[in-house]
């Protein structure tokens, strides 16, 4: 294989085996001597470390520019709340009281440009922080983790993502759910695993997830964990919208609770690790059929 | 009279969340059930609420460049700070995933040929529902600001409850620790955090308290699945020990859960005898009393 490949691993449900998948399938393809990144976008609750060990290689901050009012300069003429559109600037004109409401700031930066007296200034705001973890020679874990209290995990992802472009194969383990940070992650990827289970909940969240790619235009094949709990829907729908189903992973107390460990079952057993190339190559095979 | 409102929150997707907030709103006659996970609202399946009211919300806003009256003269791209406009072969461009909406683009723009669409496919609905009354909201794919459409879908819940004389308010929350679980935690009397007695509970676990802790709530923990590895479990209990929260119940794995949801029942009403029905009763219970 010489083309470079990037898969994201996601689903619309939380908790369906996004991190199971995620971490597996890489240590599957790096214990082959693939040349292969991970990166764990799941910057609110990233847990992919717990179940990789590697040496730190570097981290660097994710950061955004805040404004900072010069009250002495400020002539209180309420230009800036007004170019704000996040309501992100407390402002009374008549009291000549002006704050920034710093949680609500995007960054963006109108303000500065809006403000015709040089009273903004700007100041650097900690977002998130980005670490690289080497696995093996050709393989590394790139985690991104979002700091406590802030409001969107999006720049943080975008850093994440960004950084991992040296790899042949990039894994993206995604953020649950269809919104912002979902769409930043698998926007990047030219194949998206969704990873379900076979439940009315998980169902629900999976037709969510396919018709959101669809609008994107991604390809998007399927995995059902947890298979054998449940009902036979999943697998209807899958059938009547033509999606393939790329692995079953059966509920198995036994696979249940070396998750919980932080075991990796590619570790563990042969059968699962061969089974984790298989999925590798299918997801090649069809994004290969796919962009012919 | 004085509402109650209990938020049922995870650091973690899949740990139980929806399975125990529509148990807690079928453990007492007539409550109010607000789905605030707006991203992947669940518990409509289970609950069928008729809508007596639709509400259109508008989760922001997005440019667009009108080309008849576009120079290409590439300004806005150096004034965006989302890398939102690129210039591929001469003419600038828009990409819609990573505009944020800030409408600086469109104000600095000498020619006027940016302006901004909203984003109006997000929708709250609320009606009645076998038990009480029910708001939830629905966020559109790929559309942010779920905080704000949470922080409807509470107001919308505490009117209704007031409208209806009704005192217990139970809301299903967001995963993760960002802005819609800040929204949705925020001003509520007890929050409820259901975790799963793996690595990544334990370590999501510690996320959501540090953001809970930031807003002074009663909190209390539910371990989830515990017989799955019940060295976590008690790893995780002694760990809430240590910041004196405590750890009101502990259920056991039961496919009747699965069942229950496969029959569109919460399980308290599906199986009232089970084991896991009778700790659920138990735990409301005690959660009820803190709080009267």
């Amino acid at each position: 294989m010489n083309s470079k490949i990037t898969i994201a691993i996601a689903s619309g449900k939380g908790g369906t085996g996004k991190t199971f998948i995620s971490t597996n399938l890489f240590n599957a393809l790096q214990k082959a001597g693939k040349s292969v990144s991970l990166v764990d976008c799941d910057a609110e609750e990233p847990n992919d470390r717990e179940f990789l060990v590697g040496n730190f290689q570097h981290s660097f901050d994710v950061l955004q520019k805040i404004p900072v009012i010069d009250q002495s300069k400020c002539t209180f003429c309420g230009k800036c709340n007004e170019y704000c559109n996040y309501n992100a600037i407390f402002f009374l004109g008549e009291q000549r009281m002006i704050r920034i409401l710093e949680d609500h700031c995007h960054g963006c930066g109108a303000c500065s440009v809006a403000c015709e007296y040089g009273a903004i200034t700007e100041k650097d705001d900690l977002l998130g922080t980005i670490a690289e973890y080497s696995i093996s020679p050709n393989s590394l874990l790139i985690e991104a983790r979002m700091k406590v209290g802030v409001h969107s995990p999006v720049p943080t992802i975008k850093a994440a993502i960004k950084s991992a472009s040296e790899a042949k194969i990039v894994l993206l383990d995604s953020p649950p759910g269809t919104s912002c940070p979902f769409i930043q992650t698998v926007a990047t990827a030219d194949y998206v695993v969704l990873v379900t289970e076979p439940t009315p909940f998980g169902l629900s969240d999976l037709i969510q997830s396919v018709e959101t790619l669809k609008s994107l235009g991604k390809h998007c094949g399927v995995i059902v964990n947890r298979a054998g709990l449940g009902n036979n829907e999943v697998y209807d729908y899958l059938q009547k919208e033509k999606i393939p189903l790329l692995m079953s992973v059966p509920f198995d107390k036994k696979i249940a609770s070396a998750y919980s460990k932080g075991i990796l079952v590619s570790n563990e057993n042969a059968e699962w690790e061969l089974k984790f190339n298989q999925l590798f190559n299918t997801i090649h095979e069809q994004y290969g059929n796919s962009s012919n | 009279m004085n509402n109650m409102e209990i938020a049922v929150i995870s650091g973690k997707g899949g740990t139980g969340k929806s399975t125990i907030s529509a148990a807690f709103a079928t453990l007492q006659p007539n409550v109010v059930l607000a789905d605030c996970d707006v991203d992947a609202a669940n518990l409509y399946l289970l609950f069928h609420p008729t809508h007596e009211k639709e509400e259109v919300f508008v989760s922001g806003f997005k440019a667009i460049i009108n080309k008849d009256l576009c120079t290409n003269c590439g300004e806005c791209i150096n004034y965006c700070r989302f890398a939102a406009i690129d210039e591929i072969n001469g003419e600038v461009l828009i990409n819609e995933t990573s505009c944020d909406g800030c409408k600086l683009c469109s104000r600095i723009c000498t020619v006027e040929a940016i302006s901004m669409v909203q984003e109006d496919k997000s929708r709250m609905y609320s009606g009645s529902f076998r038990n009480g009354k029910m708001v939830y909201g629905r966020l559109s794919p790929g559309e942010e600001n779920s905080g704000r459409l949470v922080d409807i879908v509470r107001e919308e819940a505490k009117n209704t409850a007031r409208a209806n004389g009704i005192e217990t308010i139970i809301i299903d929350g967001p995963p993760g620790i960002g802005c819609p679980v800040i929204s949705t935690i925020t001003g509520v009397n007890q929050v409820v955090i259901v975790t799963e007695p793996t690595l990544s509970g334990l370590h999501d676990l510690k996320r959501t308290i540090e953001v809970s802790s930031k807003f002074k709530l009663t909190t209390s923990v539910i371990i989830n699945k515990f017989d799955l590895n019940a060295d976590m479990a008690n790893e995780i209990e002694t760990y809430c020990n240590s910041l004196h929260i405590s750890v009101i119940t502990k259920l056991p794995f039961d496919r009747v859960v699965v069942d229950a949801m496969l029959n569109c029942q919460s399980v308290v009403e599906f199986a009232p005898h089970s084991e896991i029905s009778i700790l659920l009763g138990k735990a409301f219970l005690q959660i009820s009393n803190i709080n009267s």
